[in-house]
């Protein structure tokens, strides 16, 4: 059995990372867009634990608290906006909403 | 860095913690007054934000906070964690000026005259606040994120309007996905040096001991990613997508608020990120210099190419502002004293100009009910001082004497070319001439057309009249006037380049 390095951790956020963004990018339900998103904070949340717990400090692992809460308050903000504007289109497909040409 | 609390960590606080006071009033007052008597929210709004202006200049003037002299070790207050110096002095005012006139302006339109709209912008300024004097990679993350996301709700504030929820699930998007790669980014960079406070880390990175090659690499990612997030701040291209959409359908008010002071704290986290050396020795022979000049000459070119097609006035802004940010970074990238006063006194001004310009489309859209170019024609016999307004603001944007705007270019340009940067300067010279088309063909539409409705004119409150009068007085006193402001830009420079030696 090998050992489980910090190799594997930072490639496991970088996978997790990389999944993700991709996600964002190309999936166009809105709901599945902020998990994805979530999914970006949570592999640097990883990447931030892994480092912390290498080097033997505390600041990355403090940082992750901060981050945590942040990302809720940020999906709350999100699903907000989700709920407005499927009030008024019925949908949550993002290519759905252009009323405005971006 | 101490680890006791003092009086002057509380005093160098002071303008945040006031604001968060001011943010209590304005909910409380908002559920005692008569729903009729609604307008008054965004006068205590200003009157609050005005008080907490003269505050911090008073702590400074009087009070000697920040101290200039202070060495790094005792600028750094709580714990490490935000930096009181001179830039966050500069910046602070910027955000605070940006909060009354918004304020101010949007108190006439009835859809904003609600406590949760004011108790917004506020934490939306404290959030910037923080961002301008973070030292730390949670401080900057934290104030980030209180400013994005207070933002986020503002855009999409209009909940009955269609654009509105649009604008701000595109800002959502967008932001949440540029935040998420720039912590991505602030992990990498925590991961090559064990270290959280950006000053720290810089005198690791730029300390003797070469790191090695491979954490270089790694740095120069962490650099892009980092970008990312500060590009989205301030819309430079490529980050700039999110910019006409939101600009476009947020409330006008907050588009204006959204242009100068959320763009000024993105540039504040370039001071205190790239600047400060936190990604390596900032100077030209870095791989992410040559990546920053990049999107500097593509964001000056390209928002000012695509303003000129623009029939929708705010899209014109928009595309606009991204320009505009360009000009900035053109100050920022040179890395030396005089090009980041430069650019900190031409955020100060734009704050003023761009401010004044929303302001005018605020009161126009307030009675055609949209914000097509077409609205303006006639502006001239309608309103002489509103289109006198608007031609002021114009000509600053478009950096003609006697505005702010000739002064603040001239500043930038002059750092390039004293700094070498001959190319850069030029693209940014020949930029203005091109943007000047767009400028001139709005004051075409308000000085040369004619309308049917000319002989209505456009009702303007006292309050729009305070906050539009105040914001033209300073462009043009920066215009005429300008020594001590630039000089005081360029202290807070010279005082910052001075300790990262």
């Amino acid at each position: 059995m090998p050992e489980v390095t910090i190799d594997w951790y930072v490639a496991l956020s970088v996978i997790l990372f990389s999944i993700g963004a991709l996600g964002v990018l190309l999936r166009r339900n809105a709901i599945i867009l902020f998990m994805s998103i979530e999914m970006m904070l949570n592999a640097a949340n990883l990447a931030f634990v892994a480092f912390a717990r290498h080097l033997g400090d505390l600041d990355g692992q403090v940082l992750v608290f901060f981050v945590i809460t942040v990302a809720a308050a940020e999906v709350a903000v999100g699903l907000v906006l989700i709920v407005t504007i499927f009030r008024t289109k019925k949908s949550i497909n993002i290519d759905e909403i252009h009323l405005m040409k971006g | 860095m101490n680890s006791v609390i003092t009086s002057s960590w509380v005093l160098a606080l002071a303008p945040e913690i006031s604001l968060l006071v001011l943010l209590i009033i304005v909910l409380i007052y908002d559920r005692l007054i008569k729903p009729e008597e609604r307008r008054q929210i965004g006068l205590v709004s200003a009157w609050g934000a005005t008080v907490i202006l003269l505050l911090t200049l008073g702590l400074w003037l009087f009070g000697n906070e920040p101290n200039v002299q202070a060495s790094l070790r005792d600028s750094l207050i709580w714990g490490g964690m935000l930096r009181h110096d001179l830039i966050t002095l500069v910046f602070r005012v910027m955000f605070l000026v940006a909060l009354i006139v918004t304020s101010l302006i949007s108190m006439d339109v009835e859809k904003l005259q609600r406590g949760e709209y004011f108790a917004l912008l506020i934490t939306a300024t404290v959030g910037f606040s923080l961002m301008a004097s973070a030292s730390d990679l949670i401080m900057l993350y934290i104030g980030l994120e209180t400013a994005s996301i207070s933002s986020y709700v503002l855009a999409g504030f209009l909940t009955k309007d269609m654009r509105s929820p649009e604008a701000g699930m595109k800002y959502f998007v967008y932001g949440a996905f540029a935040t998420g790669v720039m912590l991505y980014g602030l992990s990498l960079l925590y991961g090559i040096t064990t270290q959280t406070n950006l000053y720290v880390i810089g005198s690791i990175l730029t300390g003797a001991q070469a790191i090695p090659v491979e954490a270089n690499a790694v740095l120069l990612l962490s650099a892009a990613m980092i970008v990312v997030g500060f590009g989205f701040k301030i819309a430079a291209v490529p980050f700039h997508f999110w910019t006409p959409d939101v600009y476009e359908g947020s409330p006008t008010p907050f588009t204006a608020f959204v242009s100068t002071a959320s763009k000024a704290a993105g540039f504040a986290v370039f001071i205190r990120v790239f600047t400060a050396g936190a990604l390596g020795t900032p100077n030209p022979s870095r791989e992410w210099w040559a990546m920053l000049v990049a999107m500097c000459i593509v964001t000056m070119t390209l928002g000012n190419l695509a303003a000129i097609y623009q029939k929708n006035i705010k899209r014109l802004l928009a595309y606009s502002s991204i320009a505009q940010a360009g000009y900035a970074m053109i100050g920022l990238v040179t890395f030396t004293p005089d090009g980041s006063g430069a650019a900190m006194f031409y955020l100060l001004m734009y704050v003023f100009t761009n401010i004044a310009a929303f302001g005018v489309i605020i009161l126009v859209s307030n009675i055609t009910g949209s914000e097509d170019l077409d609205d303006f024609r006639g502006l001239s016999r309608r309103s002489p001082y509103l289109a006198m307004i608007m031609l002021v603001a114009l000509l600053s944007l478009g950096g003609i004497p006697p505005t702010a705007g000739f002064l603040g270019k001239f500043y930038l340009f002059r750092a390039a070319v004293n700094a070498g940067l001959w190319g850069l300067a030029l693209i940014g010279i020949l930029n203005a001439f091109v943007a000047l088309y767009y400028y001139l063909s709005i004051v075409k539409y308000m000085y040369l057309y004619r309308s049917e409705e000319e002989h209505i004119s456009i009702p303007v409150s006292r309050a729009a009249q305070v906050g539009l009068a105040f914001s033209t007085f300073f462009v043009l006193l920066l215009g005429v006037y300008s020594g001590p402001a630039f000089e005081w830009t360029l202290n807070a420079a010279n005082a910052f380049y001075a300790l990262i030696g």
